[in-house]
């Protein structure tokens, strides 16, 4: 479905990505973890088109999205749920849900898919009028993953979901995630939490400064005596 | 007395609001100070007075066209002056805008002479109306009415349009506005659409009020639409639109009360102090680093 093929991405003098290549399959969940600053949201951000490539190529469903700006890789169909979650602040819930929809002009379909985002995250329908940044981590974390779910991606990048959350709402939103691959969304998810990030994923990239430094199934990953060690906290 | 200088600072404050509105928009998107939305502004008088005088059209006519050309014009300078800058340092765009600010009013110089022109006469009736104490012109009516109008115009379109909300959007996170799947570049030229048409008509109104157009007149009243919209908080829209008033009346005020050659210095000595108490303006946020 997504392949990436030796891409390199630098920032002024710094090499943030040498010669990444990894793909995600139709329906998988596949996973980037390593340390800060290996890259991760710098992979997600080259494929959405935020941060230009230097070489390499990006394909989706067979085509060439390497230097197609950010809004048309939207309507392409891939979607991120951004590092920090990055709600619009000032505008209020639904607001924010109507933006994820932006590219769309169905008007009663956009609104049934509001109401599902409701059904899935009920928090959000009980503060629909509240201004984003009245929200809390976790209910902007919520917000974030409606928003981006409002475009109806075919495949969903999500960057750090469980940063900053209890315990409890990590188990939670990582139930979430399962829930929204289960019904037919490809995700890749970049995490600096290995574990959980491991325990849902199908297969698993290892980046290190900006390098694949291993790849293989999550289970396999997980069992590795490398990975345990500077990954998993063991 | 205290009436009739209402009135005086309220029209005069309204045309500040609607150039100081232009500034707010295209910083809050962009973080940029136009520094050619004065120029904006007396293009837009330019146009008027050219339609009203050789097209013979009426006032509302002669704005519409006004602000159409000036729509363009501003579409245009954001292209070919701006956008190029984009992702280099901020003070290249800021001196582009500066480098288009000398040129239009050069131009202008050229094309129209240094005397300043008058509006044909009886273009718009002018009359008095007397409530109470205060004479109250038409034209007073005329700019406060138009005023309110496309202010109310622009909060309808800001905040219920969908075009409107992607504006707002842009402006609270660029980048994540883009990974909404908006056209960020088309978000900003319709910024600099909506804030070069409002100038338009700024510069028809005080065109008619003052009677008088020159090619200069986009400096002084640039500046002080710029204090208008820091004054209000810079990216604050109903910031721009209360800092404008507040600097009309305040201006009025200060002649009323024998302060006349100051006139000009009284707009800027409000700014230093607001700045001093509240660095962020008065209806403006607190300043978050965009990254």
């Amino acid at each position: 479905m997504l392949t990436l093929d030796k891409l390199y991405v630098n920032y002024g003098a710094i090499k943030a990505l040498k010669s990444i290549s990894c793909h995600v399959e139709e329906g998988e969940i596949v996973a980037l973890i390593g340390a800060n600053g290996a890259g991760k949201t710098t992979i997600l951000n080259a494929i959405s088109g935020i941060v230009p490539t230097l070489s390499g190529t990006v394909t989706f469903l067979g085509e060439n999205i390497t230097a197609i700006p950010p809004h048309e890789i939207v309507k392409r169909g891939i979607s991120q749920v951004p590092e920090g979650r990055r709600v619009f602040a000032n505008m209020s819930v639904l607001e924010n849900l109507e933006m994820g929809a932006y590219i769309r002009n169905d008007k009663d379909a956009i609104l049934e898919d509001i109401e599902k985002v409701f059904v899935r995250f009920p928090r959000l329908l009980e503060r629909k009028k509240q201004l984003a940044k009245t929200l809390s981590g976790g209910e902007q974390q919520m917000l974030a993953m409606g928003r981006a779910l409002m475009s109806r991606p075919k495949l969903l990048l999500l960057d750090e979901p469980s940063m900053g959350l209890a315990p409890m709402l990590v188990a939670q939103i990582f139930a979430i995630i399962q829930e929204i691959n289960a019904s037919g969304t490809t995700i890749m998810l970049v995490e600096q939490n290995a574990n959980m990030a491991l325990s849902i994923a199908n297969r698993a990239y290892v980046l290190e400064t900006g390098e694949v430094v291993l790849q293989g199934p999550a289970a396999e990953l997980a069992a590795n005596p490398d990975v345990r060690k500077a990954y998993l906290g063991e | 007395m205290f009436f009739q200088q209402l009135i005086n600072g309220i029209a005069l404050g309204s045309t500040y609001a609607l150039i100081a509105l232009g500034y707010t928009m295209v910083y809050g998107i962009i973080t940029l100070i136009n520094f050619a939305h004065g120029e904006i502004y007396m293009v837009g008088a330019f146009v008027g007075l050219f339609a009203t005088a050789v097209l013979k059209v009426n006032v509302f006519v002669a704005m519409l066209i006004s602000m159409t050309v000036c729509i363009v014009l501003g579409v245009l300078i954001e292209r070919i002056a701006y956008r190029p800058l984009r992702k280099s340092s901020r003070l290249s765009a800021l001196i582009s805008a500066i480098g288009v600010s000398i040129f239009l009013s050069t131009l202008a110089q050229m094309l129209f002479g240094a005397n300043a022109k008058g509006y044909p006469e009886g273009v718009f009736p002018v009359k008095q109306i007397t409530i109470g104490s205060a004479e109250i012109s038409t034209l007073q009516l005329l700019i406060i009415a138009v005023s309110a109008a496309l202010m109310i115009a622009l909060e309808f379109i800001v905040h219920k349009t969908k075009i409107g909300k992607a504006m707002r959007a842009t402006s609270e996170d660029y980048n994540t506005a883009a990974l909404m799947g908006i056209n960020v570049n088309m978000v900003i030229s319709f910024t600099f659409a909506l804030g070069s048409a409002l100038a338009a008509a700024g510069g028809v109104l005080v065109g008619l009020l003052f009677n008088a157009v020159s090619f200069n007149m986009g400096l002084m009243a640039g500046l002080k639409a710029f204090a208008a919209a820091v004054l209000g908080g810079i990216g604050s829209i109903p910031g721009a639109m209360l800092g404008g008033l507040l600097l009309g009346v305040t201006e009025v005020a200060g002649v009323a009360i024998g302060f006349s050659s100051y006139r000009d210095a009284i707009a800027f000595a409000i700014l230093v102090l607001v700045l001093l108490v509240k660095p962020t303006g008065l209806l403006g946020r607190k300043i978050q680093k965009k990254v």
